[in-house]
């Protein structure tokens, strides 16, 4: 798309992106980086990696941590290391699906509510208070336990509860993007209020609320954990890590089954922690407050 | 609701009002009573229709799901009875249309009335009344240590900027942020109780001991009124483990916010005025920083307080407290309609004060607020 004459080049896209190279020096977003990846790799290579089967039960019972099942095994003889890699395939890949959704929903809710304003925006954000009201745990129990434990329905009920804060960064955002005066020039010239908002108003906001993403996925991951160890999400046999945590409350003694698989959820949230945290500082101050202040 | 923003930033969302009419510069409010009043009204009126909402939204959610109250409340063989089924179905008003059944609920809501806990058998007032007390002692315990460390943590961040302590704290914060807080619980729980033995178990008061006479229903506020002071301290001492577990988030939380809002009210110039005038480093530390750096600490925390009911229903189910936490996960699994609403309607009414208290505060702290 060519540039129309009042647009600043690219103006805050420029800003987060000349910052990366800076953020990657800093060590938090490097070791949260390696991290990841590490994680992304045992998801995806479990079959490979993993010394066990997740299922097979002919270990013996509650084995504590040692040559040959390095995490110990749990009450039904199973490897909880391979359990947990195998897990990785569960919780990681839905966690990402999940802050993808919201962003998708909470984003067009959050860019119609500021772009068109009135009373479809007035509409959105509360309907988005409302959600804010409810604590997110609370909300999420209530709408999982309706449609029923299933980790399927434990996604949704995140999601009922995770979109209102891309929607309201979103609105915070284009809500000032909105009277700047390169996309009331692009209206002056003709553009439609669609094409406005997709070419001059989106791209801009682009960067925080991919911070705002990174961040989310921690948030994801814990409460869809949550949920499962309340019983609200993954069914027995599934190695989800929050229901592994949940069998562990069963054998108390057995400390290690209870403990590797929620490492596993701590270092994976706290790894998209430290590249979100970074990512944040990268971006100048006032979007990233914004982003700070409303994300909650 | 208006946003939690920064006040300075958008008081009550009229600066988006103004743009979005950029001709009529309207003062708001010629002919009116006391400012404070008019506050009052607004937000009184806004969360009247808050808990309107938060009845509709939970009616709705329960209501519109495969999900069957009675299936989740008879047992097996009295599901095979088509009478107890129906009898079941009367007794809750489960037989009438659902808009019906919506009013008849307003209308009880009107008098006070929530409903009765099909799970309990009780009133759900009463059940709320019962449970709301152990979760206020925790999420209190939690939000005053939260801030007190917190603030404490997020200054010495900012203070030290990047030198070795900020960065110590950084990582401490973030992990804070990101510790599942149900895995905590049960470490902590497994680390002090079980293997030192250093902390009490579970429950609100160890279990020889009875509950202190109810007069307020937190029991370390009975327990100190009625003199029984063994009572007292068990109850201390059963809130301890939890409310550490339950502030690990909202302490990473707020020492991060605490090191940004310092760090950016350090480089304004009547800090560095006060420095030039030679005044002492605690004078301008407490009168010139922090007064100044509380206003976003307070919207924080306040935003905090919300989080810290979530961890509620983890913690809670971890130290077997009974509290609002467990009796809403209790609720929500068995579809018991009038209970899930009381917690609702409970909580939004939480929320609402939590954010009323942080907008006059905002006044006590920021006076421009007060002028606006």
């Amino acid at each position: 798309m060519a540039a129309h004459p009042l647009r600043p080049e690219g103006e805050d896209r420029v800003r987060l992106l000349s910052r990366l190279p800076e953020a990657w020096r800093q060590p938090l977003a490097v070791v949260g980086g390696v991290v990841a990846v590490a994680w992304l790799v045992i998801a995806a290579a479990a079959p490979l990696l993993a010394p066990h089967d997740p299922l097979a039960q002919d270990l013996p019972r509650l084995a504590s941590p040692g040559p040959g099942h390095w995490f110990g095994t749990d009450q039904l003889g199973r490897d909880i290391l391979s359990r947990i890699m195998f897990g990785a395939r569960v919780s990681i890949p839905l966690t990402l699906l999940l802050v993808v959704m919201s962003l998708l929903i909470g984003g067009t809710l959050g860019a119609c509510a500021g772009y068109f304003g009135r009373w479809v925006g007035e509409g959105i954000m509360r309907l988005a208070d409302l959600v804010f009201a409810f604590p997110t745990v609370i909300l999420a129990m209530v709408v999982a336990a309706a449609l029923g434990a299933s980790l399927t329905n434990a996604v949704l009920a995140v999601l009922v509860v995770a979109w209102p804060s891309y929607a309201r960064v979103t609105r915070g955002l284009v809500l000032g993007m909105r009277e700047r005066e390169f996309v009331l020039s692009g209206r002056l010239l003709g553009f439609s209020a669609w094409r406005s908002l997709r070419v001059d108003v989106l791209p801009n906001v682009t960067g925080p609320i991919l911070v705002l993403a990174t961040l989310d996925i921690g948030t994801a991951l814990l409460l869809l954990s949550g949920l499962s160890f309340l019983g609200l999400g993954a069914k027995p046999p599934s190695a989800e890590w929050g229901a592994m945590v949940a069998s562990g409350v069963d054998v108390f003694d057995s400390w290690w089954v209870a403990t590797f698989p929620g490492l596993a959820i701590l270092t994976v949230v706290l790894a998209f922690n430290f590249l979100g945290d970074t990512l944040r500082d990268a971006l100048d101050p006032r979007t990233a407050r914004a982003i700070k202040e409303r994300a909650l | 609701m208006s946003q939690p923003s920064a006040p300075s930033e958008d008081p009550g969302g009229t600066a988006t009002r103004r743009t979005a009419r950029p001709t009529g510069e309207s003062r708001p409010g010629k002919a009116t009573r006391s400012p404070l009043a008019r506050f009052l009204v607004r937000r009184i009126a806004a969360a009247v229709l808050l808990g309107f909402g938060i009845t509709l939204v939970t009616f709705v959610l329960t209501n519109l799901v495969p999900g069957d109250p009675v299936t989740a409340n008879l047992g097996q063989s009295a599901l095979g009875d088509p009478a107890i089924v129906a009898r079941f179905r009367a007794e809750h008003g489960l037989d009438k249309p659902l808009p019906a059944q919506y009013l008849t609920y307003l209308g009880g809501l009107l008098h006070g009335d929530l409903g009765m806990s099909q799970q309990s058998h009780r009133p759900v007032l009463t059940d709320l009344a019962e449970f709301v007390p152990a979760t206020i002692e925790l999420a209190g315990g939690a939000i005053a240590v939260s801030l007190v460390a917190g603030v404490a943590f997020g200054v010495v961040a900012a203070l030290r900027r990047d030198r070795l302590s900020d960065q110590v704290l950084r990582v401490v914060s973030l992990v804070g942020i990101s510790v599942p807080t149900f895995w905590l619980a049960l470490l902590a729980f497994y680390v002090f109780f079980y293997r030192l033995q250093i902390t009490p178990g579970s429950g609100r008061v160890a279990p020889d001991m009875s509950a202190p006479p109810g007069v307020t229903g937190l029991y370390t506020v009975d327990a100190a009124l009625a003199g029984q002071w063994d009572v007292f301290s068990s109850a201390v001492g059963h809130l301890i483990t939890p409310a550490l577990v339950l502030a690990a988030y909202t302490i990473g939380l707020l020492t991060r916010f605490t090191r940004s809002a310092v760090l950016e009210v350090l480089g304004q110039d009547y800090v560095r005025a006060a420095r030039a005038k030679g005044l002492p480093g605690h004078v301008i530390l407490f009168r010139y920083v922090l007064r100044s750096a509380l206003v976003p600490i307070i919207t924080v925390a306040g935003l905090a307080f919300g989080s810290l009911l979530s961890g509620t229903v983890l913690v809670e189910s971890v130290f077997a407290r009974p509290g609002i936490g467990q009796y809403a996960y209790k609720s929500a699994t068995t579809l018991d309609l009038p209970a899930v609403m009381g917690v609702g309607l409970v909580v939004g009414a939480v929320y609402v004060l939590i954010n009323l208290v942080v907008d006059i505060l905002y006044g006590v702290i920021d006076p421009r607020v007060r002028l606006s």
